[in-house]
């Protein structure tokens, strides 16, 4: 660990912007590729149960 | 065999005969798109004479991208492109003598237009000589390639700037070999690696394209 | 339902080529990914900032380094990967392999976005300029035009397996050309400035950097995997919401 503070780290030798840039928007992105693809997945499941729904209905 | 594929071109010939608008459209936009950017960056004629072979070479490949709307889109409306891939002959041939047709009105006169083009930009005699052998190797490449994505998008909407996204990328190498060469000769050195390299690439695409033409095709004609 | 002809793989894998398997297996198998990703990413991201020594020229920033060679190389090798199984779709007419291959392209095209992103935020304190159209930056953007590509075919044509068969001759063309396109931005780049720069060449390695890089180009694969897992999972669903097997699992 050759970091002497916290400050230390955040501040990366003056280059916080960039490295702390570039870090944050790989996790926001990968984050946000996460919840888009449990949002799909919701959404894909309401619309099977839908036709279910549906075909049941057919069948009565 | 070469009967065959003669037929093919004389019919895409005649057809465009009787429709010259169409042809001679993409070699007007080839014109204006080239007047277009001096007009934007200023007549420093040293400054033209820098950027000429990249703007010409551009407009080459827009062209080519803009003419593909007519490579199979004629044919798949009115039913003939499936009379050809039903027909015993083999569909390489056909799409073959397409592409050379193609070629001849679009790449072919490009070409020709592209010694006026470096007149204007003030280029000396070895290069424009470059300039006009580089798009004579490199022009049959775009046929060919862009034939893939003209048969991929047959009859989607919003073909036409589909068609530009899927090819363009695969149209790097070509720019920048043919710019490249142009450079070259500029510069006072022999241009001949360059040139090579695009006939390689013009014949390798000729080998490889015509199968995934095909493949495009059989996909898009259901 | 049309009838596939699945051939018989080694070890039974070849049931899993039929969309119901497939989609309990990859159900189990995403928290596993999942989790490996996460603890690769902790592991990886403690050498990165913690063991790895501060570089001689470029001090801490060089840093970013751990998060910009992984999404590069992940782009790239996804997309080979997505030639592959569409590849194959078209060959043995399986559906399944055309919605892995579906399922992955929008991962790798957010992996050559970063790449692209993190090279930038790289290159202005390095080299001066946020943008230098050095030949990996070049070929990693046409990289992201080809996904795009790819990703805009397919959702231009209506029917599921006329899009999976198009946009895969796409990729087939695609990665034929990717090294093309590949040295001939290379050529560019280096006869254009005399000396060969690669911008974002790396500093000299420790052997502590080599090891953070490579646990987060696992960790990065890894994640890939899961996304890809879960995409298919939704694909699956959408295409087949009619089915039976799809109604029942949506219920589960």
């Amino acid at each position: 660990m050759h970091w002497a503070s916290w400050q230390e780290f955040w501040a990366m030798g003056g280059a916080a912007r960039y490295v702390w840039g570039a870090y944050g928007m790989v996790v926001l992105a990968l984050a946000a590729e996460m919840m888009l693809l449990r949002a799909r997945l919701r959404r894909a499941r309401e619309a099977a149960r839908r036709a279910s729904h549906w075909s049941n209905k057919e069948a009565e | 065999m070469i009967r065959a594929l003669l037929a093919v071109v004389n019919r895409d010939l005649l057809l465009a005969r009787r429709q010259r608008g169409d042809v001679v459209n993409v070699l007007l936009f080839f014109i204006i798109v080239i007047t277009m950017f001096p007009l934007g960056v200023g007549p420093d004629k040293d400054t033209l004479r820098l950027i000429a072979p990249g703007i010409v070479w551009v407009a080459a490949l827009l062209a080519a991208i803009l003419s593909l709307g007519r490579l199979f889109a004629l044919d798949y409306a009115d039913g003939t492109l499936e009379q050809i891939m039903l027909s015993g002959q083999p569909l390489s041939l056909a799409v073959l003598g397409k592409i050379t047709a193609h070629w001849l009105m679009t790449g072919a006169p490009i070409t020709v237009l592209s010694a006026a083009a470096a007149i204007v930009f003030d280029m000396a005699p070895g290069p424009t000589a470059t300039l006009v052998a580089s798009l004579l190797l490199g022009t049959p490449s775009l046929s060919l390639v862009g034939a893939v994505g003209a048969a991929l998008t047959l009859g989607l909407r919003g073909a036409g700037v589909l068609v530009t996204l899927l090819v363009l990328p695969l149209y790097v190498p070509v720019l920048i070999f043919g710019a490249l060469a142009v450079d070259r000769s500029v510069g006072g050195l022999s241009a001949a690696p360059w040139l090579m390299v695009l006939g390689a690439l013009s014949l390798g695409a000729a080998a490889l394209a015509p199968w995934a033409i095909g493949a495009a095709l059989r996909v898009s004609v259901e | 339902m049309q009838a596939e002809t699945i051939r018989p793989l080694k070890f039974g894998l070849h049931r899993f080529a039929a969309p119901p398997e497939f989609y309990r297996l990859a159900g189990r198998l995403i928290p596993w990914f999942g989790s490996l990703a996460a603890v690769l990413a902790a592991c990886g991201l403690y050498l990165a900032f913690f063991v790895a020594p501060t570089d001689f020229q470029q001090g801490e920033v060089y840093r970013i380094i751990f998060i910009h060679v992984p999404a590069a190389w992940m782009a790239m090798f996804i997309y080979a990967v997505m030639a592959f199984w569409a590849g194959l779709g078209i060959a043995f007419n399986t559906r399944m392999s055309s919605i892995w291959a579906c399922a992955m392209a929008p991962t790798g095209a957010l992996m050559a976005f970063l790449a692209l992103w993190t090279g930038a935020l790289w290159g202005r304190p390095a080299w001066g300029a946020y943008w230098a159209w050095d030949a990996r930056m070049t070929s990693t953007l046409i990289l992201l035009f080809l996904y795009v590509g790819f990703m805009a075919l397919h959702g231009a044509i209506d029917d599921p397996r006329r899009a999976d068969r198009a946009a895969g001759v796409l990729a087939l063309v695609g990665v034929v050309n990717l090294p093309i396109i590949y040295f001939s931005v290379q050529w560019w780049n280096s006869l254009h400035q005399g000396a060969s720069i690669s911008l974002t060449r790396a500093p000299t390695m420790a052997a502590t950097m080599l090891e953070a890089m490579l646990v987060m180009t696992l960790a990065f694969w890894m994640y890939s995997i899961a996304a890809s897992l879960a995409r298919a999972r939704a694909i699956l669903l959408e295409r087949e919401k009619r089915t039976g097997w799809a109604q029942q699992a949506a219920l589960e």
